[in-house]
């Protein structure tokens, strides 16, 4: 998960988080959204709000763009969102998917979800380089 | 039916009409511009939804009216509003709170201001309609602000102030305005209906911290780390005692205006020369002052200090009028079991039970409690004080006109009655 | 209105406040009677004459024709006030009834002392038990006047005429003013007619002709 630095930056961070939304201009007469000085506890979506979860992977799913049909499923289900299809990429000309392992947190609901089992877990032990 | 007040200057302020407290709440939601009401009925406070649904259909109110299926959804859909940009209402009773308690705290932890009434009355079982505090008291520790009326126009003015009170930056919390079941609820009484130009002069548009809107999503609530979840409890207890400046502001500012002063977070009646303090909340504090100048007819100094304010707590204030008196007597209309009443155990932390205390529990399940209890209850309060100099009783109850416990002797226990109790036995031989 | 902070209840207290300059009501009907309503109706009638007034509905057994019980309070200044009214100085009897079975005739009569002024709606003196009766047969004039609402003749306006005769404590005009801005059009005018009938028609009862019936 990603420091957060000290107690007070990490509070003022948080506040940096708010999302201030100015009032639309048919509201103005009779809103003011005004911050004040405290602590929302409001949040907005951006990649790794949760840091950087690729470093909690113990598997790594591995498409097979040769069976991979792009019917979005594990893009539909990936809990992380961190599937990218690729449009038309595939070796017949179908979408594909496609994974950031930045933010893959190996789950393998992506690999359990796809119809014809075109994702394979593999351990992360494979891919330490022999180097 | 209604008169027109007017100040001796000649001012005009507003119009008398003889009103039930709950109507009283509803013009205060009109003069308020309220934009959207959501409720769920429960006695005693239906008449408020009924009153507002009524000004709303006869083209006196702008705003929408949202017909829930529940309490919960009524203080969701109310918050909901309220985050989306107006100003927004409920109000509830007993059960119906009860219901909602877990939103109360999503309501403040988010600081969206949210304006609430509460006609209090017992929760169940068994089932009573009638007055008691339990239901607005179990409300103290969500972050909501807690006002609590003594006549039906206090129950007016405390609502426009709490909508200034709650939208205002340095608070941003949002706040219950508690009026008693029946007793204001539907008591008539003259009140004067400020104009709506003096309500649009004291209210401010309406403040808040942030907006949903759509095009700019954000997520409301999300799980924080331990350390800043215990920062922003830290933050919403700042702005709790922020408020009491804020109170007093905007209480001074609606005195000037209407001629109503309520700077003060807490209501005194004769207690600076007094030997002894009654404390409370509610409409039986009215009595109270009655029942002080009868015991001062009878040499008793007596005083009546009602706490207007329950949260923020009115600390100051009490330690002012009550750390030097004899003794206190803390009138209490809810018990927490096997104790003693929430407001005795909140004043005596204040004055540190430093004079005589006496909690009396009394009036519960809207049992009628008049200034000539109050004037028995103190009689001997202050005979127990004279005889042993200095007394500490977190729980009296006072009962039809006796004290328990009693010293000796049992409850009046009302057992179940015999022909009840052997058609219980009939059914239970019959299942074994 | 509303006491401002160490403000006193005038220079002789808030009790004498209530013992001298303010009167006790108290209204016995049945559940759909509208004692509630006359309570109310009275503190407008108090509030035209620049007086304080307070109705209290007592609830309980919200029942058609059950008996229920209202309280008013009229005072020359504000009264911080909001218990029941246990020891009332005029009774008003909607229902003849309440005053002939003995159980409902002792709810009736709580409280009440020998200066107790009892205005009820029968159309014969009944035994109040030391009390002072003024009576009126608002039934009849309800009737007369064709007031009559699902089935029940509606009591309570003319039972207001009669407690202003009875009583002085409002006039009788302040009571048909305060009748026509509650029911604007027709109906206020038939009920503030019913009020001032039986204005009218309230007589004290005299002792000896007291009869106890059942
Ligand atoms: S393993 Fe889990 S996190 Fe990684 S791509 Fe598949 S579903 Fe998403
Ligand atoms: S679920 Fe399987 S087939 Fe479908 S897009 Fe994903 S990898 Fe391809």
């Amino acid at each position: 998960m990603r420091r957060l630095g000290s107690r007070k930056q990490r509070k003022s961070r948080l506040r940096g988080e708010m999302v201030l939304a100015g009032s639309s201009p048919s509201r103005k007469d009779v809103l003011v959204v005004e911050p004040g000085d405290h602590f929302y506890p409001l949040s907005v979506a951006a990649p790794g709000s949760m840091g950087r979860t690729g470093s909690w992977r113990t598997q790594r799913p591995v498409v097979n763009a040769e069976k991979c049909i792009g019917c979005y499923m594990c893009w539909l289900y990936c809990p992380d969102n961190t599937i990218i299809m690729r449009e038309k990429a595939g070796p017949r000309g179908q979408d594909v998917a496609s994974i950031d392992y930045e933010y893959c947190k190996g789950c393998g609901i992506c690999a359990n979800v796809c119809p014809v089992n075109a994702i394979e877990m593999v351990d992360e032990s494979k891919f330490i380089s022999q180097s | 039916m209604a008169l027109e007040a007017e100040e001796k200057t000649g001012v005009r302020r507003g119009t008398v009409i003889p009103m039930r407290g709950n109507d009283a709440v509803a013009y205060a939601v009109k003069l308020s511009r309220v934009k959207v009401v959501a409720a769920y009925p429960i006695t005693p406070q239906t008449i408020i939804v009924e009153k507002i649904d009524e000004l709303i259909s006869k083209g006196e109110m702008d705003a929408e009216m949202i017909h829930v299926e529940s309490e919960h959804s009524a203080l969701a859909a109310t918050y909901g509003a309220a985050v989306g940009g107006v100003r927004a209402f409920t109000a509830t009773s007993s059960h119906g709170l009860v219901y909602m308690y877990e939103v109360l705290w999503w309501a403040a932890g988010s600081r969206i201001p949210v304006v609430m009434a509460v006609v209090t009355r017992a929760i169940g079982a068994p089932w009573n309609i009638h007055v008691e505090h339990s239901d607005i008291l179990s409300t103290r520790d969500t972050g909501w602000l807690i006002a609590m009326a003594e006549n039906n126009q206090e129950a007016l003015d405390l609502t426009v102030m709490m909508f200034r009170v709650t939208e205002d930056p340095r608070v941003y919390l949002p706040g219950i305005v508690g009026l008693d079941g029946f007793i204001l609820s539907h008591t008539v009484e003259p009140v004067e209906v400020p104009d709506q130009e003096l309500v649009d002069e004291f209210l401010p548009p309406r403040r808040q911290p942030y907006t949903i809107e759509s095009g700019a999503p954000i997520a409301m609530g999300n799980i924080i780390p331990d350390e800043a979840f215990e920062e922003h409890r830290m933050d919403m207890h700042e702005s709790m005692r922020e408020a009491r400046r804020v109170i007093e502001e905007a209480g001074r500012e609606y005195g000037k205006l209407t001629g109503r002063d309520y700077s003060s977070l807490v209501e005194c009646y004769k207690c600076s020369d007094a030997d002894y303090l009654f404390v409370g909340i509610g409409s039986w504090m009215g009595d109270a002052k009655i029942a002080v100048d009868a015991l001062r007819e009878k040499g008793l100094r007596f005083g009546a200090l009602r706490l207007r304010w329950i949260r923020p707590f009115p600390w100051d204030e009490l330690r002012e009028y009550g750390l030097e008196k004899k003794a206190v007597i803390v009138l209490d209309r809810s018990i927490s079991f096997g104790y003693a009443g929430p407001v005795f155990l909140e004043v005596s932390s204040a004055l540190e039970a430093k004079p005589s205390m006496v909690g009396v529990l009394a009036g519960v399940g809207g049992v009628d409690v008049n200034y000539e209890d109050m004037v028995k209850i103190a009689e001997h309060v202050a005979g127990l004080v004279e005889e042993k100099g200095r007394v500490y009783v977190p729980a009296l109850w006072y009962h039809l006109g006796e004290f328990y416990p009693m010293k000796p002797g049992p409850l009046p226990t009302r057992k179940t009655p015999r022909h009840v109790n052997k058609l219980l036995e009939e059914l239970w031989s019959k299942k074994t | 209105m509303g006491l401002s902070r160490d403000e006193s209840g005038g220079e002789d207290g808030l009790y004498k406040l209530l013992r001298e300059k303010s009167v006790e009501i108290r209204f016995h009907g049945r559940g759909g009677q509208g004692a509630v309503t006359a309570a109310t109706l009275l503190v407008a009638a108090a509030l035209n004459e620049g007086k304080w007034g307070q109705a209290i509905p007592s609830f309980g057994a919200e029942r058609r024709g059950a008996h229920v019980l209202a309280f008013a309070r009229i005072s020359e200044r504000p009264v911080p006030i909001h218990s029941q009214v246990r020891r009332p100085e005029i009774i008003v009897v909607l229902d003849s009834g309440l005053l002939l079975a003995e159980e409902e005739r002792k709810k009736v009569l709580a409280g009440a002392s020998s200066d107790t002024i009892i205005v009820a709606n029968t159309p014969k003196p009944v035994n109040v038990g030391g009390a002072k009766l003024y009576y009126v047969d608002a039934t009849r004039i309800a009737r007369e006047l064709g007031l009559v609402v699902a089935g029940w003749p509606v009591v309570n306006t003319s039972m207001l005429g009669a407690l202003a005769k009875a009583t002085g404590i409002v006039s009788i005009d302040s009571v048909l003013k305060a009748i026509k801005s509650y029911w604007p059009g027709r109906l206020g005018e038939l009920n503030a007619e019913a009020a001032r009938r039986a204005y009218e028609e309230t007589r004290l009862a005299q002792a000896e002709k007291i009869t106890v019936t059942r």
